[in-house]
């Protein structure tokens, strides 16, 4: 195990207890690998970042969390069990919602319909009883409804409730795929690149959502992301990945100072 | 001359006027009943589904020899005959076995790729599905009766076919049911969701094994229902296949993504080739109906090419 000196001291909003925690994953596409034994944790209540330069295997990483890769080595502990191999559905029935780097929203629909799909899970009525009685599937579309506008007025998004997602700035595509994410309900959220692209008035608000989500909701979030001002401020332990190796774990502070990081971010004078 | 006569004929009588654009409405209620299977699967699966009219095809074929008892392959009669209900629910058991057997083979290797690659599969799976029709049921026109009332009756002075009353019924049933399984439901709404991006469905809980098996059901049920009208007006044969392609032209101008496009559009093409053809037909010696809809198409293409209902085309740079 690589366990370094350990998260340092608690966190603000941590909670004891370990949510998730990957073990020695390694991955690789043919000749190419994109993580090499990688072991880290992500405890409950938590923000944790994960950073590194282009390439060092930080999206590889969330998608081996929700199931779309599946490692080659190692194992994955969620909620103290070691998860079997999983597909991304069943990652996401047990409580692991996600964003993507490059906004994959369901452009044809509404701001509504996008979040109301994130609640597909937690929807009981099937294809079969909605046939037989209309009436049960109308009175849950109403129960779901509520807590999806509920998600819309926290985000406040309001005015784009109709809108189809594919007319919205990117800023704002941004803030409704986080919240179809949240639509689920999420015991970990993992969150890739939240704030690329955007300007400093809507990074600030992307921050004090996800801040919100962190505090209000209690939501575990794990997210990737090239600000390091962000990264920095809001989170509470950083992992740091290079070349599909972890060179560094800890608070903010203690990553800031690791030799092993300014070496990757700035490059080694040889 | 061409741009007079025709609607002085048209005036004269009147009632024979209405009476072809009635025949019009119905046939085009054919296309639409074919075309309503295609916007199913495009709808939920982004992909032009060019084995649709096979589907029908094999349907047909299907039903015909399950109904006469036919033994599939050696075409011996086991010398008994299945009623029409129970058949037809073999018939639907057949399409979803073989909605399972496409998702296994066909598109579950096929996740995210581009939808021209899946449409490319569905040119195969057509030659696939026509040679398996054609092995296990014979390729002799066979005829269909499943006890639809034949037969006509005079109303306002016009002949009305009941058997094309009976088509635009269920044809206005099954689009009214799909159209609200579509909007109105859970589970059209991770169909659309699905046909937009496979990877947020999947990271949202949507199952894409089980998705898509609906659709090509609900497809293959919608093409059983295509092949029973069709081949119990005109028999059960393999140019049924061919239909497809009357399909294109009534998506185009009803869109790709719509319902109750393909029903319009299917209306549209249905009435305006009997109408051209009937009183235009004979200034340009005829054969109209073969090629109108074609132009039409054309014309959609040229000025609104994402048809009359389709979803605009949205693209941000």
């Amino acid at each position: 195990m690589t366990e370094q000196a350990g998260p340092g001291e608690n966190g603000s909003s941590r909670e004891d207890g370990i949510l998730l925690e990957c073990r020695n994953i390694s991955l690789s596409f043919g000749a190419v690998v994109a993580i090499s034994s990688v072991s880290f944790d992500i405890c409950k209540g938590e923000i944790r970042a994960i950073i590194g330069p282009n390439g060092a295997g930080k999206t590889s990483m969330l998608n081996c969390i929700n199931g779309f890769y599946h490692p080659d080595d190692g194992e994955i502990v969620y909620r103290g069990k070691v998860r079997r191999q999983m597909r991304p559905y069943e990652a996401a029935a047990s409580g692991i919602a996600r964003t993507f780097q490059n906004v994959a929203l369901f452009r044809g629909m509404s701001t509504l319909d996008n979040i109301m799909t994130g609640r597909n899970l937690k929807m009981r009525t099937g294809f079969l009883s909605a046939l037989l009685y209309y009436g049960w599937a109308e009175r849950e579309e109403i129960e779901h409804r509520r807590i999806a506008e509920q998600i819309i007025d926290f985000l406040e998004i309001e005015a784009i409730r109709k809108e189809p997602v594919g007319r919205l700035p990117y800023g704002l595509q941004k803030r409704v795929e986080l919240g179809r994410a949240l639509a689920a309900e999420p015991e970990l959220l993992l969150l890739d690149e939240p704030m690329a692209g955007m300007n400093l008035e809507e990074k600030e608000d992307m921050c004090r959502f996800i801040l919100d989500v962190n505090d209000e909701f209690g939501t575990t979030i794990a997210l990737i992301e090239h600000d390091m001002g962000v990264v920095m401020d809001i989170s509470d332990r950083v992992v740091v990945l290079d070349h599909g190796a972890k060179i560094a774990d800890g608070t903010p502070d203690e990553v800031k100072g690791d030799q092993n990081v300014v070496d990757a971010y700035l490059g080694v004078a040889h | 001359m061409v741009f007079v006569q025709p609607f002085l004929d048209m005036m004269d009588p009147p009632e024979f006027f209405f009476e072809v654009v009635i025949g019009g409405i119905m046939s085009g209620v054919m296309y639409s009943l074919v075309a309503l299977g295609f916007v199913l699967i495009f709808k939920a699966s982004g992909v032009f589904n060019f084995a649709q009219g096979v589907f029908a095809l094999f349907a047909a074929l299907t039903l015909v020899g399950v109904m006469t008892g036919t033994l599939p392959v050696f075409l011996t009669p086991l010398g008994f005959q299945v009623p029409t209900w129970l058949a037809i629910i073999v018939t639907c058991l057949v399409m979803i076995g073989l909605a399972v057997v496409v998702e296994r083979v066909m598109l579950r290797p096929l996740v995210n790729q581009d939808p021209i690659i899946g449409f490319m599969a569905t040119i195969g799976l057509a030659f696939v599905l026509e040679g398996a029709g054609d092995i296990l049921w014979g390729s002799s026109v066979k005829a269909l009766d499943v006890g639809i009332p034949q037969g006509s009756f005079e109303w306002l002075g016009m002949q009305i076919q009941i058997f094309d009353l009976w088509a635009a019924v269920i044809a206005g049933i099954l689009v009214v049911g799909l159209a609200v399984f579509f909007q109105k439901t859970a589970v059209g709404r991770a169909l659309r969701a699905v046909a937009d991006d496979h990877q947020a469905a999947q990271s949202v809980g949507i199952p894409l094994k089980s998705i898509w098996v609906i659709v090509w059901s609900v497809a293959g049920l919608v093409a059983l229902v295509a092949g029973i009208m069709w081949g119990s007006k005109s028999g059960v044969q393999f140019s049924l296949s061919l239909i497809a392609l009357k399909a294109l032209p009534v998506l185009i101008l009803g869109g790709f993504t719509s319902v109750p496009g393909a029903i319009v559009g299917g209306l549209i093409i249905g009435v305006g080739e009997k109408v051209a053809e009937v009183y235009w037909g004979p200034l340009v010696n005829g054969a109209i109906e073969n090629w109108l809809a074609y132009v039409l198409a054309l014309v959609f293409l040229l000025f609104r090419p994402q048809g009359l209902f389709g979803e605009k085309i949205i693209e941000r740079v």
